[in-house]
């Protein structure tokens, strides 16, 4: 740290050496190390170390964007005065331009815990020894054909510099472990099973041994699975898939899609879009969150940002561009940490007042239509029998329209998965239409 | 190229004694066999929105990424410094993978012979941004013409000059200058306070000539087609149908169904649904499947792959019969066959994997019109937004964006949004019928893996699926 942010601040002047006068320059550096066994021996061992430099210009409202990875002195001023040259013969447009820097005011005064004190220090071992254990305990079981643990250890520096006043940077560290496992079902199929888990610190890993067997039981359960017969009936999302669901709310509600008349949330703000059982929230300051900052990628000071609160549509998604095209305020043009608020019963519960449903535990494929909000998807899972966890189901759709399935959400778990940058439960929604047999 | 000479990577200080070093320090504990893979790539988007080309993105890519392979077992690292120091501790860090005596490493490197399948008159870097801009004022004017309903138009337009450089333990080096284009038009309608949107696109290894006046007005029209269709398009029914898949990016189905579960990395593990069929039928006679890299010009298409192998046209199903996977040096070394010109990446900061490049099925002994008139309640499935499959289990999904519902062998009203899912090997028996109307889809898809984006090509003639679970509305 301290380094890149002195390396964006000499770029800044470069660029201003060569008439570039609104500009803003970003600064990233990753380390990556990854680590995974497969079948009890080391299969892949893989280390990055990647920085770029992103100029941003906005020269008389003209507006580029463009990065590189080739830093060398020369290469860099060859670069910017490329990138200036290119943006000269766009057309202007008066609502570009940096972000107002009143917006850069207020950077909450918390420390976020982006970084594992301990980073610099790690056992270069530790890593071997987790993808190996996440290998054997995913291993450990019948039917298994193969199973793979994987470790990876992230760094993250960014630096970000405006010519309005801006500079400021951050560092993070990620640790992420999985483990997958393949698994024959006594005939031709080999249903795979995957879990995992990613924190900010190390230390505040679930058990590796635990993470594999998990792998493990998921694949096992899917075992002898098929579609079941067409039916509408309830939907149970568990907790880590829940996020696919959500994350077609992300597009609707950003300013490109407002403004571009491409959103189904389009003159939605302060009216219901869901059941009054969602409080959706793009929460940046959470302590060791994996998607933390104290200012976004245009620098404005993060904040938590209610999106939707009890079913109302209260925010939108708006960088400074979009908000200046729609007449209105930015808030941030990219999501953080997204957190809907939990309710008061666990997947159990949710599993009881859901009889002769399905819980859905894996999607596949499918889209949804943000101007319209048509969706299909492909899920798999189980039915739900007894008000409890019953035979394995594949290969069906659920398809309908994401307000009135938002409108039909039920019921909000207690249980987000904390291991995540989207905290989301377990989700509840009545009379969904299942395609299969 | 001759050991002094560091070819197109000559101008960033690379020659033949540094690549000597650095393959020489990457088998210095041992592994079978080393590569460096050079690329300097500069890529360049330009969009119109509003009516005005006001914005553009740019990027520059340069580095190395060192392999040293032992067996099933890789050590990866990458460096986008070319000076020696740095590209020496990456060789180091690949090495790490080994554990013995050193390996021989090569002395002199000869030139592997490539095809040029996709020459352009001018290179990327030598097209201007006022040369690039009438194209996309063209295309926003012709897609306001052709429908008074259109209300916006975007359109985003993409180019690359890739150029790379594979060095190898065996001694090869080889390289190419890899060409790619795209253009993206997006198109939202109004009709009745109601409103819809979507898009076209095209994509090749080509130069701006690709953009003549035919191929501008036919995405135009395209996108619109597409978009005001959606005011009269219905939800298809739910549950298993008969579904006719158009000639062209219906190719998607073989991408996902049986594509995937032929790369060999998954079968060498065996993960894959296919694992254990090669030499079975696993289709009706007139079904055979192919994977090509040799198109000239086509998205997918490679001279060379990146782990410097001759690229082929791959055989997968011949005459019904499962034939072959696709493989990169590590597969083909552990099942003792040919490479196939299949390892790819999406650049050196990844290791290569078994990929797909232009997957589709040779011409059938149907018509387009049988097929249709042959289905009393189905759909017909005709343009496509992405797909996705799941190697071990088999099941795969893709997405209809338009497409028509048939009923007594005729195409009676315009559907739309419905996700289809079945099972690979189930579905490869359920095709029925394959007219003689191959087509290559002229669109840019990309496939995903393990992380890593590459651009591929799809193809299909009309098919008939007996029968797959639709994604559609009861009631």
């Amino acid at each position: 740290m301290g380094d890149l942010l002195d390396r964006a601040t000499s770029a800044l002047a470069l660029a201003r050496e060569l008439g570039i006068d609104d500009v803003a320059l970003s600064l990233e550096r990753d380390r990556t190390v990854e680590v995974s066994f497969r079948d009890g021996s080391l299969e892949n061992l893989r280390e990055s170390t990647s920085m770029g430099l992103t100029a941003t210009l906005f020269q008389d409202g003209r507006y580029s964007s463009s990065s590189t990875c080739d830093l060398r002195p020369d290469a860099l001023r060859a670069f910017l005065g490329r990138a200036a040259e290119f943006t000269a013969l766009l057309a202007p447009d008066p609502h570009r331009g940096l972000a107002e820097p009143s917006l850069y005011e207020g950077q909450a005064e918390v420390d976020l815990r982006q970084v594992d004190p301990g980073y610099a220090s790690l056992d270069p071992g530790r890593q071997l020894a987790l993808a190996g254990a996440l290998q054997g305990s995913a291993a450990d079981g019948e039917h298994v054909i193969s199973a793979t643990g994987t470790a990876v250890d992230a760094h993250g520096e960014r630096a970000l510099v405006t010519s309005n006043g801006f500079a400021g940077e951050e560092e993070g560290t990620a640790f992420w472990i999985g483990a997958q496992v393949t698994v024959g079902d006594g005939v031709d199929r080999r249903p795979a099973g995957s879990w995992w888990a990613a924190t900010a610190h190390h230390g505040e890993l679930p058990p590796a041994t635990e993470v594999g067997q998990e792998a493990l039981e998921r694949a096992l359960r899917q075992r002898g699975s098929g579609p079941a017969g067409t039916l509408r009936c309830p939907m149970v999302v568990e907790n880590v898939v829940a996020r696919r669901l959500l994350a077609t709310l992300l597009g609707p509600l950003s300013g490109q899609a407002l403004q571009q008349h491409r959103s189904f949330l389009e003159g939605k703000q302060g009216q219901p879009v869901a059941s009054p059982a969602l409080t959706l929230v793009d929460d940046p300051l959470i302590p060791a969150g994996l998607a933390s900052r104290l200012f976004d990628s245009e620098g404005i000071a993060a904040r938590a940002l209610p999106l939707i609160e009890a079913g109302i549509l209260r925010n939108y998604l708006l960088d400074t561009y979009y908000a200046r095209k729609l007449g209105r305020k930015p808030t941030t043009g990219g999501p953080s940490n997204l957190v809907v608020t939990p309710g008061d019963r666990g997947l159990d519960g949710l599993l009881a007042d859901a009889d002769g449903g399905m819980l859905v535990t894996s999607f596949l494929g499918g889209n949804s239509d943000p101007t319209t909000g048509d969706y299909s998807f492909g899920v798999r899972g189980h039915r739900i029998e007894g008000g409890a966890l019953g035979a394995p189901f594949s290969e069906m759709n659920i398809t309908g329209s994401l307000p009135r399935l938002m409108e039909r959400l039920a019921a909000v778990g207690d249980d987000p998965y904390p291991y995540a940058s989207q905290l989301v439960p377990s989700l509840l929604f009545e009379d969904v239409q299942f395609s299969g047999l | 190229m001759t050991s002094n000479d560091g070819g197109y990577f000559g101008q960033f200080g690379v020659d033949g004694a540094l690549l000597e070093r650095v393959l020489g320090r990457a088998l210095s504990r041992g592994g079978d066999l080393a590569d460096l893979f050079f690329q300097h790539e500069t890529s360049t988007a330009i969009g119109l929105e509003d009516g005005e080309v006001n914005r553009a993105f740019g990027r520059v890519e340069l580095g190395c990424g060192i392999r040293v392979v032992v067996g099933d077992q890789t050590g990866y690292a990458f460096s986008e410094d070319l000076a020696a120091d740095a590209l020496l501790r990456a060789a180091d860090t690949a090495a790490a993978i080994a554990d013995s005596g050193a390996a021989v490493a090569p002395r002199g490197f000869r030139a592997l012979e490539t095809p040029d399948l996709y020459p352009v008159a001018r290179e990327w870097s030598q097209v201007g941004a006022d040369e690039r801009i009438p194209l996309l004022t063209k295309i926003d004017e012709r897609c306001r013409a052709l429908d008074p309903r259109v209300r916006k138009v975007t359109v985003s337009f993409a180019d690359a000059e890739r150029h790379v450089m594979v060095v190898t333990s065996g001694g090869v080096v080889a390289e190419d200058s890899q060409p790619m284009t795209r253009m993206v038009v997006g198109v939202t309608a109004e009709q009745d306070g109601l409103r819809q949107s979507n898009s076209a696109n095209v994509a090749a290894r080509e130069g701006i000539g690709f953009y003549d006046g035919e191929r501008l007005e036919a995405l135009a029209r395209k996108a619109v087609d597409r978009t005001v269709i959606l005011f009269e398009a219905v939800r298809p029914p739910a549950g298993e149908l008969p579904v006719v898949l158009a000639a062209g990016s219906s190719g998607i189905l073989l991408h996902e169904a049986i594509g995937h579960g032929l790369e060999a990395d998954h079968n060498r593990k065996r993960i894959s649904i296919f694992a254990d069929m090669i030499g079975q039928k696993v289709a009706e006679p007139f079904v055979s499947i192919v994977d090509d890299g040799t198109h000239p010009h086509m998205r997918g298409s490679i001279n060379v792959d990146d782990e410097g192998n001759a690229v082929e046209q791959t055989v997968l199903v011949d005459g019904g019969v499962l034939r072959g996977y696709l493989h990169d040096r590590i597969s083909a070394d552990h099942y003792g066959v040919p490479v196939t010109g299949s390892g790819r990446r999406q650049s050196f900061r990844y290791p290569p994997l078994p990929r797909m490049r232009n997957t589709y099925m040779l011409p059938g002994p149907h018509t387009r019109d049988e097929i249709i008139a042959s289905v009393d309640r189905g759909i017909l499935a005709e343009s496509f937004t992405n797909g996705q499959v799941q190697i071990g289990a088999g099941d795969f999904t893709f997405y209809i964006k338009n497409g028509w519902l048939i009923e007594g062998g005729k195409l009676v009203r315009p559907i739309k949004d419905a996700n289809i899912i079945g099972n690979g090997p189930d579905v490869l028996r359920k095709v029925t019928m394959v007219a003689d109307d191959l087509e290559l889809d002229d669109s840019g898809w990309t496939c995903g893996k393990d992380g890593q984006m590459v651009p591929v090509g799809l193809g299909l003639p009309t098919t008939l699926v007996s029968s797959i679970t639709v994604g559609g509305v009861n009631g």
